[in-house]
């Protein structure tokens, strides 16, 4: 019964298979994120503003990202993308901007959540020194929500990682594609599947660990 | 935006003809009869996994506070095996990896197979919220259970586990509902859900938006209606004298 044989995998089968795919995983969770926290703060900013016509959008964008399965969100932009634009676009690139768009109502949660720890003197003390809207959020609000919550961003962003490989739907060329692709062509699926799955669980894993360190030492001395 | 079609629905799935009344007979379907058929999949799966995960989430949650290191070990490797895996990667893996290396589990359905990853799955994450209500009772409820007599398992029996129940509900309703976003993911090893449904008939029909706005409103439906259940429950159990507890 078991007879498994992961020497097909070899060096150069790995590098022509899943380095393509590992990289795009690894690119689009960057991107995602960069782009998602950004994206997430403004959203959060505008939730949190006393003028409905800002907040009101915001809550509905996050609450209705939220409440759609993300592989639907992955099919919604890429039949809806090309309409928009007026040309087809290319599954990774399409992807690319799903997850932006989608992550950035998490982290827009995550964010709001982080503004909303801080005390409300700090903003009544900047605006007391004369400080604009912009000079209080970017210089005394915002530093320190980051703070407090850079461990959930960064929890996010390993289930982020780990939500890229639901670029399946779409075909998109990422590591659990590489896997698969080589277990087709080696008539080895179950080991690259075990192997992904190996793979998946180190990177994850040991992240949490890390960012389950960095809370420890972050944590502020009140 | 360019013109409707929702007659897409009352179309046969084989002629293309449009069928008066929408529905087909018997070995004739319509679109219609598809998504229906599809939402039912969508909720089985949804439901069973729930039922995994509540069973194997509670055992694990309970057995990482229980006093013994080795049993605590247990409830952590599983909870962070599975959850640091990828969903996808773990259907894939009940799927085209357990059969393969045990051969007893050949014929069991992909349907089978499916709940018990999306079960699985979401047990690490209800092993962390059984895990955190049983932690945030006071450490006297369990002592006052022992110092009465009672063994252990009849502390948690009688004293812990009422009360720390009714305090993951909250969390539990909102796992709940990700598991019914999560069943999405059943689409991948050809169950005949929701998101299968989205992608084979998008292709069928040309009629994309139609298909997909359909199918976003039944999972929205879903999640809606599991979230308004759970709630009902929340305020059935409520426990008279907690903060946000009845009268």
């Amino acid at each position: 019964m078991l007879n498994l044989d992961f020497a097909f995998l070899t060096p150069q089968v790995v590098s022509s298979y899943v380095l393509k795919g590992f990289a795009f995983s690894l690119q689009l969770t960057l991107v995602a994120m960069l782009g998602g926290i950004a994206l997430g703060t403004v959203l959060a900013l505008m939730r949190l503003s006393s003028r409905p016509w800002l907040a009101l959008p915001a809550a509905a964008y996050a609450n209705t990202m939220r409440s759609i399965p993300l592989v639907m969100v992955i099919l919604w932009f890429f039949l809806l993308i090309p309409l928009a634009i007026g040309r087809p676009l290319g599954a990774e690139m399409s992807a690319v901007i799903t997850f932006t768009l989608f992550e950035a109502a998490y982290y827009s949660e995550i964010m709001r959540a982080g503004i909303q720890s801080i005390p409300r003197g700090q903003v009544a003390a900047g605006y007391a020194l004369g400080m604009t809207y912009g000079q209080t959020m970017g210089l005394v609000v915002l530093p320190q929500a980051f703070r407090n919550m850079l461990p959930v961003l960064l929890t996010q962003t390993i289930i982020l990682f780990q939500d890229t490989s639901l670029v399946y739907a779409i075909g998109a060329y990422d590591l659990l594609k590489g896997f698969e692709v080589a277990g087709k062509n080696f008539n080895r699926p179950v080991e690259t599947y075990l192997v992904a799955a190996v793979l998946y669980f180190a990177i994850s894993f040991s992240l949490s660990m890390l960012v389950r360190k960095l809370q420890q030492r972050i944590a502020i001395v009140r | 935006m360019s013109n409707w079609d929702w007659q897409v629905f009352c179309k046969d799935t084989i002629d293309g003809e449009i069928v008066a009344r929408c529905f087909g007979g018997p070995g004739d379907l319509t679109y219609l009869d598809w998504l229906l058929s599809a939402w039912g999949w969508t909720l089985s799966v949804s439901l069973l996994a729930l039922l995994v995960a509540l069973a194997f989430g509670s055992i694990m949650g309970i057995l990482r506070t229980a006093p013994n290191r080795g049993l605590v070990l247990l409830g952590n490797a599983w909870t962070e095996l599975f959850r640091n895996i990828p969903l996808l990667v773990q259907i894939f893996l009940w799927y085209h990896v357990v059969p393969a290396l045990i051969p007893p589990l050949r014929g069991v359905p992909s349907f089978i197979l499916v709940v018990l990853g999306l079960g699985l799955f979401t047990s690490a994450r209800i092993s962390e919220q059984v895990k955190a209500g049983i932690q945030s009772l006071p450490r006297g409820q369990r002592m006052a259970g022992l110092a009465l007599g009672f063994t252990l398992p009849q502390t948690y029996r009688h004293v812990i586990l009422p009360m720390a129940f009714r305090i993951v509900i909250p969390p539990l309703t909102s796992e709940s509902m990700n598991i019914v976003k999560n069943s999405a993911v059943a689409f991948a090893v050809s169950i005949s859900e929701l998101t299968l449904f989205a992608l084979q008939a998008q292709e069928e029909t040309a009629r994309g938006i139609e298909i997909y706005l359909a199918v976003t409103g039944l999972y929205f439906l879903s999640a809606f209606a599991l979230n308004r259940v759970l709630h009902f429950v929340e305020q059935r159990v409520r426990v008279p004298g907690m903060i946000g507890g009845g009268h």
